[in-house]
């Protein structure tokens, strides 16, 4: 096997060039470059997130308070973590809320039983999802296409209504898991925090540091999570650029050649649905750690949606794709949403009476509880005209500004040439 | 994307400007001009922030709209715009309708889409980024203890909106957390004499619960008070809170032999499962020989609208009614003016779910004017066995063991003949406070503890 993977021409992303060139880390060319921007984006993140002054009409838009930051980085996992299964195996799996949520559920039991470090729950909650997903994916991966969905579908959906209503004892169903003071803990010590922490520095310690006008958050659970995505990109990298990773794009080119040359994908295709469900487990039980909480809701089949729309929002199958997609819904269903009918009368308090109530008018419906329909609209317009995800809208745009490059470069060649004659 | 132009010079600058941000020291931030410090999101500047969170979709949706128009005048009152409200008749003359504490007052909104990790989100966004020193609202238990834990790991207060489960104030109390509406428990002591005499001791019931906090707290008090008086229970049904649909779980009812049938639900779903239950006929049904009834424990003037006629004669408890001042006397004055200002601003009588957000409100704001601070310690100290009246339920007691209010409790019945729509519920009787009073220890509440008070930050 590995002789036919050696002897396949690289694929579209990797170039034989990168191949030959020594790399940090076993990454190679753009890989460090693409590591480099995550690892900036997510460092500086609070910063690059608030640009706007604090008591400025626009702070309204700053998205660099600690819940969403963390939200973002931890739905970045999850969306990598699904776009390995989906974007190499072509597999679409509809039910990857699930693992989420049973990671949430590890992870406070953790809490509950042992004590509020989140070490202990973020390892069981990747352990719980990798056996609960060799055990969906065993049985789901028999059928590929529709097939394969609807029956992740209906997993998910039997794992929402159990920990919604058979499984009470566990999950605490609709109420949500939580730690109560009643709980043994049994290696909670005297002094340690009374909320998740990390050798003692709790997910919650920020700092706030004021600029000017400016105001940023730093908060540890931020760059707890931040880390671990890091570490999550950097083995997608790994597992993108691998022969595996290769492998995974022939099960997706063509899966009946696969077979005929004698190569059982089935392996490969559980190790990428096992693997994309432990990154989703470990997204789960950060969840849980930033906010010890979990909630049946976790599992139903809107959350599984969502990470399916995150990821072709982005772009499927792109390294940094699924992370843009994760933060773009997350930024407006924690933004647009707040955004009421209040906020709308100030924005258009300068114009008269009458139009500024015809406007509130038109823009009520797309903010507040309407944010739906704009980023419905949005999913709409990026997937007809943009099928790669953002990550085609910025090639696309990058490739203007090349082309505008080259041309003149072009140029300044044949004119060289003409005047060398 | 993948393409981007990263320079060596540009990185640098990068980690030049990270590094010089990160270095400031935290003498520039807003620490040094705060007034008040030393708790989380202690008030800087002329205004202060509070939080309303209340459900904007899902099945108390027309509950959540209510709550946030109460929230609306409620702020309104204490900023000293309109007409006041209940602020003429409440017994603290702490507020002076100038905001609170000389700050005027302002307010962030948020959608729980009665979920509780969807509320804790927006509860989070609304402490992290707008810098809310209390949140109120929530109209489902199930998100109030999800809150209430959050705001008491955050240090600021959380003032319960709509939450009837015995668990809010019960094993899930909190030190932060405080609750003026009545729970299940108060229900079932105020409904169950009115039943006894309405139905008699010999009746068999079947109880449809939601499947939650609330739900399960509600049908272990009914089913407690009812077995006292003799009754028998056949069966309890629990139904998920997002079922639209009741009439599989309405088929089996009439052949269980029950002649009771206990609805708790709420919201869109007592809406949905009274019109299956009342399609099957249950209504006009026989069962050993009585006609067979239907009870809702809790009650609304939102559920009666959403159910119209099929709600005549079925009985129920409700925290504050409307028509109360009218019918009952002066005991429970400041209804009158809330209904007033109320319908002066949007057209129509408030439900209980406004009357209890816009009291909590009122509540908060009059402990942190006679407090001094806002510090949620010094909050704290402040509501923890405070004596008020003239908030429309008559006098109330905050008690400092598991900060739930203690005041009467409305019996109701849905109206036969109700003259327009918003009089479709009749007032029975209300149930003085000491048959609705209970130990803190009691075991329907046992097994929790408030904690110590935490200021966060």
């Amino acid at each position: 096997m590995t002789d036919q993977t050696t002897h396949t021409p690289a694929g579209a992303t990797t170039t034989r060039k990168t191949r030959e060139t020594s790399g940090i880390l076993g990454l190679k060319g753009r890989d460090i470059t693409l590591m480099v921007i995550v690892l900036i984006l997510t460092m500086a993140a609070p910063i690059l997130l608030n640009p706007f002054p604090a008591d400025s009409s626009l702070a309204q838009f700053n998205a660099g308070y600690p819940d969403l930051m963390q939200r973002f980085v931890i739905f970045g996992i999850f969306a990598i973590g699904f776009n390995i299964l989906f974007g190499l195996t072509g597999y679409l799996s509809f039910g990857h809320a699930a693992f989420l949520g049973v990671g949430s559920y590890a992870t406070v039991w953790m809490f509950k039983l042992l004590n509020y470090n989140i070490l202990p729950g973020l390892v069981l909650s990747v352990i719980v999802a990798a056996l609960f997903s060799v055990l969906i994916g065993y049985i789901s991966l028999r059928r590929s296409g529709i097939y394969f969905s609807i029956l992740t579908l209906a997993f998910a959906q039997m794992s929402f209504a159990l920990a919604y209503s058979v499984l009470t004892p566990i999950t605490n169903g609709e109420t949500g898991l939580q730690v109560y003071t009643s709980d043994p803990q049994y290696l909670q010590s005297a002094g340690a925090p009374d909320m998740p922490h990390l050798f003692g520095v709790t997910m919650r310690a920020t700092e706030t540091i004021e600029i000017g006008a400016w105001s940023f958050t730093f908060n540890f659970g931020y760059y707890v999570c931040a880390i671990i995505m890091l570490a999550a990109f950097y083995m997608a990298i790994r597992i993108f650029r691998s022969p595996f990773g290769m492998m995974l794009r022939a099960v997706k080119s063509n899966q009946q050649r696969l077979n005929y040359t004698g190569v059982n994908p089935r392996p490969y295709t559980l190790a990428a649905f096992v693997i994309s469900g432990m990154y989703a487990g470990l997204a789960g039980g950060l969840m849980a750690s930033m906010d010890p909480l979990a909630g049946a809701e976790r599992m139903q089949w809107t959350a599984s949606g969502e990470v399916v729309l995150m990821t072709i929002l982005g772009g499927a199958g792109t390294l940094i794709g699924p992370v843009l997609g994760a933060g773009l819904i997350k930024y407006f269903e924690n933004i647009f949403s707040k955004i009421n009918d209040g906020v709308l009368h100030q924005w258009f308090a300068f114009m008269p009476d009458g139009i500024e109530d015809l406007l509130v008018t038109i823009v009520h419906p797309f903010v507040g509880k309407g944010w739906h329909l704009t980023l419905g609209l949005m999913f709409m317009l990026v997937v007809i005209f943009l099928p790669g995800g953002l990550v085609e809208g910025g090639q696309r745009i990058a490739t203007v500004f090349r082309r505008d490059r080259k041309a003149t470069n072009v140029e300044d060649a044949a004119a060289k040439k003409r005047n060398a004659k | 994307m993948t393409k981007s132009n990263l320079t060596r010079r540009g990185l640098i600058k990068t980690g030049a400007a990270t590094g010089a941000a990160l270095a400031t020291p935290t003498i520039f931030t807003g620490a040094a001009w705060a007034q008040e410090q030393g708790f989380t999101n202690a008030p800087t500047g002329d205004t202060v922030t509070l939080g309303f969170n209340v459900p904007q979709t899902g099945p108390y949706a027309d509950e959540g709209a209510d709550e946030l128009r109460a929230f609306e005048l409620a702020v309104e009152h204490l900023n000293g715009d309109g007409s006041g409200g209940m602020l003429q008749t409440f017994s603290s003359n702490a507020l002076e309708g100038s905001g609170i504490l000389g700050k005027r007052v302002e307010y962030v909104t948020g959608d729980t889409q009665t979920k509780s990790d969807a509320a804790r989100a927006s509860a989070r966004s609304m402490i992290e980024k707008d810098g809310a020193v209390m949140i109120s609202g929530g109209s489902s238990s199930g998100v109030a203890v999800a809150v209430q834990g959050l705001c008491q790991e955050a240090g600021v207060i959380f003032m319960a909106g709509l939450t009837h489960s015995n668990d809010t104030t019960g094993k899930d109390r909190k030190a932060n957390g405080f609750r003026h509406f009545f729970n299940a428990y108060q229900s079932a002591a105020a409904l169950g004499p009115v039943l006894e005499s309405l139905y008699g001791t010999d009746r068999k019931a079947y109880h449809l619960t939601a499947d939650y906090t609330w739900g399960w707290t509600t049908q272990e008090s009914m089913q407690a008070t009812t077995e006292a008086m003799g009754w028998e229970t056949v069966n309890n049904v629990l139904t998920p809170l997002a079922a639209t649909d009741f009439s599989s779980y309405i088929t089996p009812v009439l052949q269980s032999g029950a002649d009771v049938l206990f609805l708790n639900h709420y919201g869109g779903n007592m809406v949905n499962s009274l019109t299956n239950a009342v399609q099957f006929g249950l209504k006009e049904a026989q069962a050993n020989g009585k006609d067979f009834q239907i009870i809702v424990p809790l009650y609304s003037e939102l559920m009666a609208r959403g159910a119209g006629e099929n709600i005549a004669g079925i009985p129920g408890s409700q925290n504050w009614d409307w028509k109360l001042e009218n019918q009952l006397g002066d005991r429970y004055k400041g209804t009158n003016a809330f209904v007033q200002s109320f319908g002066e601003k949007y057209g129509f009588p408030p439900s209980q779910a406004a009357h209890t957000c816009y009291a909590q409100t009122m509540l908060y704001a009059d402990a942190v004017q006679r407090a001094g601070s806002f510090n949620p310690c010094a909050v704290v100290e402040a509501l923890e066995d405070f004596e008020f009246d003239g908030l429309g339920n008559g006098p109330t007691l905050y008690r400092a063991a598991d900060h739930q209010c203690f005041k009467d409790v409305v019996v109701v019945r849905g109206k036969e003949n109700p003259e327009n729509e918003f009089d479709l519920v009749e007032i029975v009787e209300a149930t003085p406070t000491e048959q609705v009073t209970y130990d803190p220890d009691h075991p329907m509440f046992a097994g929790g503890d408030l904690g110590e008070c935490n200021p966060g930050a």
